[in-house]
């Protein structure tokens, strides 16, 4: 164990250049939670909208990519599109799906995005009517209505759950070495097959899963403590 | 229409469908155990459990699937030596159900325990003032209150169990992925294939959806709902 740690430590934690390990986990990570969240804002306000021609593209669209394994879509991005002659043909999408990195990113990127959108959208009909009514009776435009009252409210409501989901990712950049992403868990595998001892190969990959993860959660908890604190309950 | 490799992904449409319905099963048996050693009052059996939850969901499942896939065996041949029994060769289904068993039984234990706490206490004495045995208790009052509390968590679980089990073709099993994967390669599919094995899981997940919505209905029967 402490003979595989003092070889390989740096090759877990990764950070060098190019980045591998630890660092590309993290990296992947901010990444997909960056642009998932940015195009879930959008969706989860289309979601619920009262028009079904807006709502049911979005629905169909979270029913699809949170009901199939996140496995399957990177294959199909990563090996399905690629295997598309359209795609080949077309210098600017050739690169683009040839880079494993592109493919997850991408992959989980949509993936994320249906879940925090359904995250988002149970937050943003969670808010009292209430708020609402009295914004538009101020006289808030829609564009002011939503800016100032109805996503800083549903992002506070939205925390618990979407700590949730950043957890859930965390977890799933694991499937990113079968893209040939050099991300932790490829750096374990690299190891095992290396030294043929798979238990502290593995365990000190889960170990340093296990620690981001915690640090992700004390984080979240810090945060909802400073943005949540209006829906504890009374104590006095 | 599937290039002749319809038997193969039906094959295993089948393996990833009973490999799904083993691991809910065992994971709701470890769920269960699990969730009544947690709330025990007796520290040795409520430690252990506290720390397999909360290692279990901190760690990715594929990261656990590795480490338990490749260690199991060893550990078999350990027990098996020191038993003196023969050598008993785990194939990779048995190893996936094991695997995915072990890591669901942590989620179900969660699970559970919320809602065992969320039954009423005196109910539960009320069935002791009466003379019941524990295991009487168990039976004809917490079961049947628990389940109604479980099966959103249930629901939950089962959608992630159905989905981690494409996870399994990476430990080598013949499941819809690795067939869908085989059979584009040599066809030079690969999109249609992967848009098949897709389209396999979303029925799986939209059917599991319809059977839990039924048993929802059925075991809240009798309780209002709250409408706003």
């Amino acid at each position: 164990m402490s003979e595989i740690l003092e070889r390989y430590w740096q090759a877990y934690l990764g950070f060098g250049i190019p980045i591998t390990g630890l660092a590309m986990t993290i990296w992947i990570l901010l990444l997909a939670v960056l642009f998932g969240t940015v195009l879930a804002i959008p969706m989860a306000i289309w979601r619920c909208s009262s028009n079904r021609w807006v709502s049911m593209p979005v629905r169909i669209y979270t029913f699809v990519f949170r009901g199939t394994p996140l496995y399957v879509q990177l294959l199909l991005v990563y090996t399905g599109l690629f295997s598309l002659s359209v795609v080949r043909q077309t210098p600017l999408l050739a690169t683009f799906f040839r880079d494993g990195f592109n493919c997850v990113i991408l992959a989980f990127t949509i993936n994320t995005c249906a879940y925090m959108t359904e995250v988002l959208a149970g937050a943003i009909r969670a808010i009292p009517h209430g708020e609402i009514e009295a914004a538009q009776a101020f006289g808030f435009s829609r564009f002011r209505l939503y800016t100032k009252i109805i996503l800083p409210s549903a992002f506070r409501r939205a925390l618990p759950f979407y700590s949730n989901e950043v957890i859930l990712v965390l977890h799933s950049t694991s499937l990113a070495f079968t893209a040939t992403v050099p991300e932790l868990l490829k750096v374990a595998r690299d190891v095992n097959s290396a030294t043929f001892n798979s238990l502290p190969a593995f365990g000190i990959a889960a170990i340093l899963y296990a620690a981001l993860a915690m640090v992700l959660v004390a984080l979240f908890r810090k945060a909802e403590k400073k943005w949540l604190g209006f829906l504890k309950p009374a104590t006095h | 229409m599937l290039y002749g490799y319809g038997s193969q992904i039906w094959a295993g449409t089948l393996a990833t469908c009973l490999l799904t319905v083993l691991t809910l099963l065992f994971s709701i048996i470890i769920g269960m155990i699990g969730a009544l050693c947690k709330l025990s009052p007796n520290p040795l059996l409520r430690l252990p459990f506290t720390g397999y939850t909360t290692l279990i969901r901190s760690v990715p499942d594929l990261v656990i699937m590795l480490l338990v896939f490749y260690n199991l065996q060893e550990l078999i041949n350990f027990i098996c030596a020191w038993a003196g029994w023969a050598q008993y060769q785990m194939d990779a289904f048995s190893a996936g159900v094991t695997t995915l068993s072990f890591i669901y039984g942590a989620y179900m234990t969660e699970t559970f325990r919320g809602a065992i706490q969320s039954v009423p206490k005196g109910q539960l004495e009320a069935g002791y003032a009466t003379g019941m045995t524990p295991l009487t208790v168990f039976r004809l009052i917490l079961l049947p209150q628990l389940i109604r509390f479980a099966l959103p968590g249930l629901n939950n679980n089962l959608q992630v169990i159905i989905k981690a089990t494409a996870l399994v073709s990476i430990i080598g099993l013949l499941d819809i992925v690795t067939v869908t994967q085989q059979a584009g390669r040599s066809t030079q599919q690969l999109f249609f294939f992967n848009l098949v094995a897709a389209g396999i899981y979303l029925c799986m997940t939209a059917v599991s959806l319809i059977v839990l919505s039924w048993l929802d209905r059925r075991y809240s029967a009798g309780v209002r709902e709250v409408r706003l």
